[in-house]
C-alpha cells in the first residue's frame, strides 16, 4: 500500500540548524545541481539573499590521476589526461607529449606540428561553443543550447573521422600524432569554417545584444587585475580583468609565435568581460584554422622514438593555454619508464578558488551568472 | 631577469640558498624556516616581482618531503622555482596564502594529500577527500588501501 511521506506535514522548521541567530542561513548548492556543469557542491552562507561566503567542496569526481600516473608509462598516461579536463582534451594530451618531449629532446616534424595546433583551436571552440551554450541555459535561455551544439556536433565528427573518438581523443602521443589525417579533413573543416561564419552573428542576435542578458551580466562579479594574479586565475577570467596571461603569446609552443592571432582583452572585469573575451577567442582561433588548413606540410606525422620512453633524470615542466587556462604539467624523472611524482597544474583549480572572492555581497540570484563565466569543468577541478 | 642574474640576486638577499643545476627555470632551495620572510621580498622586490604563484606542489622522497613552489612574474616575464625540504615525520612550513591567495587552496590539497601542516593557515581541512582522511595521505609513497586502491 501507498504511504505518504510525512515532509510535507512536518510542522517543525526545515532546517533548524541552518539559522546562526544573526540571521545567517546556510544552503547547499549540489552536488548534483544542473547548473554546476558536474559534481560541485557549494555551500553557500546567506543573509536574506546577499552571499557572504561560498565554500565549494571537492572530490566527488577524484580519480587520482596523479597517483595512477607514478605506475603507467610515458606512453600510457597521456589516455588518462584526457579525462581529467574532457572539453579539451586534445590539448590536456598536447601538454603531456610536449612535457614528455622536453625530456626526450625529439624535434616534432612539422606536419605533426601543423596537426597538433588545428587540432588545439577546432578544441577551443568546441569548448566555448559548449560554454556559450550552458551558460546561457544557466540563465534560462534554453535555444542556445541547440545553437551550440550545432556547430560543436560538426567539429565533433570531424575529430571522430581522424581520431576515432569525439570526446576524449587521446590523438597526441610524444613525438608527433597518433595517425595520419583523415583524407576529407581539409574538406570537412572547410565546410565547418563556412557553416560557422554564417552562423556566428546569430550568437549575438540571440543573446549578446539582449538586454535581459546584458543587465544581468554587467557590473557583477568584478574581478581586479591584482586579485586575478593574487588568486591564480589565467586564460579568460583573467584576460577578462585585462591581465594578459595567454601562454600561447608570453612562452609559445608548436608554431604558434608564427602564427598571426591576437590575445583577447577586457578591462572591465565583470561576468560580461569574461563573456565577451570567450566569443572573441572563437573568432581568433578560426583565424589561426585560416592560416593553416590549406598550408598542412607534407612528411612524417610522428617522430621516430623508441618502444619504450626512459626520460633522464631531472624535472620537466610544460604549460599550454587550454580553453580554460594554463595548464601545466609537472614531471619529476627518476630515470625510469614511468614518472616518479606528476602534477597537474589545472586551470579550473585555481579559477574556482577566486569564485568566494567574487560572490561575496553579490546576490544569489547572480551567483549563477558569476560561476558560468568561470567555465568551471569539474574533473578538471577534482583530477 | 635571466637565471644568471637571479642567482646573483637571490645569493644577496638570502645567503644561505642553494642552487640547483640543470633545469630549463632556477631552482633554489631554502630552508623552510627561511621561506616566509624570502617569498615576501620576492613578492615585494621590484626587480623580483613575482607575483603570479603558478603551480604549488609537494614530492615525497621516502626520506623527506619536498614543497615545491613555481613563481611567476607577470611584469618581468621571468619564472623560478623554490624548494624547501621537510621532516617526513613532522612536516610543518608556513602558510603564504595571504602573499599569494592562491595557495590557500592549493596548500590544502597538499595538506590533504602528504600530511604537510601549514603554519598560520586560514582554513587548513580537508578539501578533495571525504570526512575521515585525516591522517592518511594518499599521495605518499607508502601509502596503502586495499579497498579503493587498485595496483597496476
Amino acid at each position: 500500500m501507498y504511504r505518504e511521506t510525512s515532509i510535507l506535514n512536518d510542522s517543525s522548521p526545515v532546517s533548524p540548524a541552518g539559522d546562526d541567530g544573526a540571521g545567517n542561513i546556510t544552503i547547499n548548492v549540489g552536488p548534483q545541481h544542473p547548473a554546476t556543469h558536474g559534481v560541485l557542491h557549494l555551500v553557500i552562507t546567506l543573509n536574506g539573499e546577499t552571499i557572504k561566503k561560498v565554500e565549494p567542496h571537492l572530490g566527488y569526481i577524484h580519480r587520482s590521476i596523479e597517483k595512477m600516473c607514478e605506475s603507467l608509462t610515458y606512453r600510457q598516461f597521456i589516455y588518462v589526461t584526457s579525462r581529467m579536463d574532457y572539453l579539451s582534451s586534445h590539448i590536456n594530451n598536447h601538454a603531456c607529449a610536449l612535457c614528455v618531449e622536453k625530456g626526450l629532446q625529439v624535434e616534432v616534424p612539422p606536419r605533426a606540428q601543423v596537426i597538433r595546433v588545428l587540432m588545439d583551436e577546432l578544441t577551443r571552440i568546441a569548448s566555448h561553443e559548449l560554454w556559450w551554450g550552458a551558460m546561457a541555459m544557466d540563465l534560462g535561455a534554453f535555444t542556445p543550447f541547440f545553437h551550440a551544439f550545432r556547430e560543436r556536433e560538426s567539429i565533433n565528427d570531424i575529430m571522430e573521422e581522424t581520431c576515432g573518438a569525439r570526446l576524449t581523443m587521446n590523438y597526441m602521443v610524444p613525438g608527433g600524432v597518433m595517425q595520419d589525417l583523415h583524407p576529407d579533413f581539409q574538406k570537412r573543416v572547410k565546410e565547418f569554417l563556412h557553416l560557422y561564419k554564417r552562423k556566428i552573428h546569430e550568437y549575438d542576435e540571440l543573446i549578446t545584444g539582449n538586454i535581459i542578458f546584458q543587465n544581468r551580466m554587467k557590473g557583477i562579479g568584478y574581478l581586479s587585475p591584482e586579485d586575478a594574479i593574487s588568486y591564480g586565475c589565467s586564460g579568460p577570467v583573467a584576460r577578462g580583468s585585462g591581465v594578459s596571461s595567454d601562454i600561447r603569446k608570453i612562452y609559445p609552443y608548436e608554431i604558434y609565435n608564427k602564427l598571426e592571432f591576437d590575445e583577447v582583452l577586457e578591462t572591465a572585469g565583470d561576468s560580461f568581460a569574461r563573456y565577451m573575451i570567450r566569443l572573441r577567442e572563437m573568432q581568433q582561433s578560426i583565424r589561426i584554422i585560416e592560416q593553416l588548413i590549406d598550408n598542412i606540410p607534407d612528411g612524417d606525422f610522428q617522430a621516430k622514438t623508441k618502444a619504450v620512453l626512459k626520460l633522464p633524470k631531472g624535472e620537466f615542466y610544460q604549460r599550454v593555454e587550454t580553453a580554460r587556462g594554463e595548464l601545466g604539467v609537472y614531471i619529476v624523472s627518476e630515470g625510469g619508464t614511468t614518472p616518479y611524482r606528476i602534477k597537474f597544474r589545472s586551470p579550473g583549480f585555481s579559477n574556482l578558488s577566486v569564485l568566494d572572492h567574487i560572490a561575496r555581497g553579490s546576490k544569489l540570484g547572480d551567483l549563477v551568472a558569476m560561476m558560468g563565466t568561470l567555465d568551471l569543468v569539474i574533473p578538471d577541478i577534482d583530477r | 631577469m635571466l637565471n644568471e642574474e637571479l642567482k646573483n640576486k637571490i645569493t644577496g638577499l638570502l645567503p644561505t640558498a642553494t642552487f640547483e643545476e640543470g633545469g630549463e627555470w632556477l631552482n633554489v632551495i631554502v630552508e623552510p624556516k627561511d621561506w616566509l620572510p624570502f617569498a615576501r621580498q620576492l613578492r615585494n622586490d621590484s626587480s623580483l616581482f613575482f607575483d603570479y604563484l603558478f603551480c604549488l606542489t609537494c614530492a615525497d622522497w621516502k626520506t623527506h618531503l619536498t614543497m615545491v613552489y613555481h613563481l611567476s612574474s607577470t611584469t618581468h616575464r621571468h619564472n623560478i622555482v623554490i624548494k624547501a625540504k621537510l621532516d617526513r615525520n613532522k612536516p610543518e612550513i608556513e602558510t603564504v596564502s595571504h602573499i599569494w591567495r592562491t595557495a590557500e587552496f592549493h596548500e590544502r590539497e597538499v595538506y590533504e594529500m602528504f600530511g604537510v601542516h601549514f603554519l598560520n593557515h586560514p582554513d587548513l581541512r580537508l578539501l578533495i577527500l571525504p570526512d575521515g582522511w585525516e591522517g592518511k595521505n594518499p599521495l605518499r609513497k607508502d601509502f596503502e588501501d586495499p579497498v579503493n586502491m587498485i595496483k597496476l
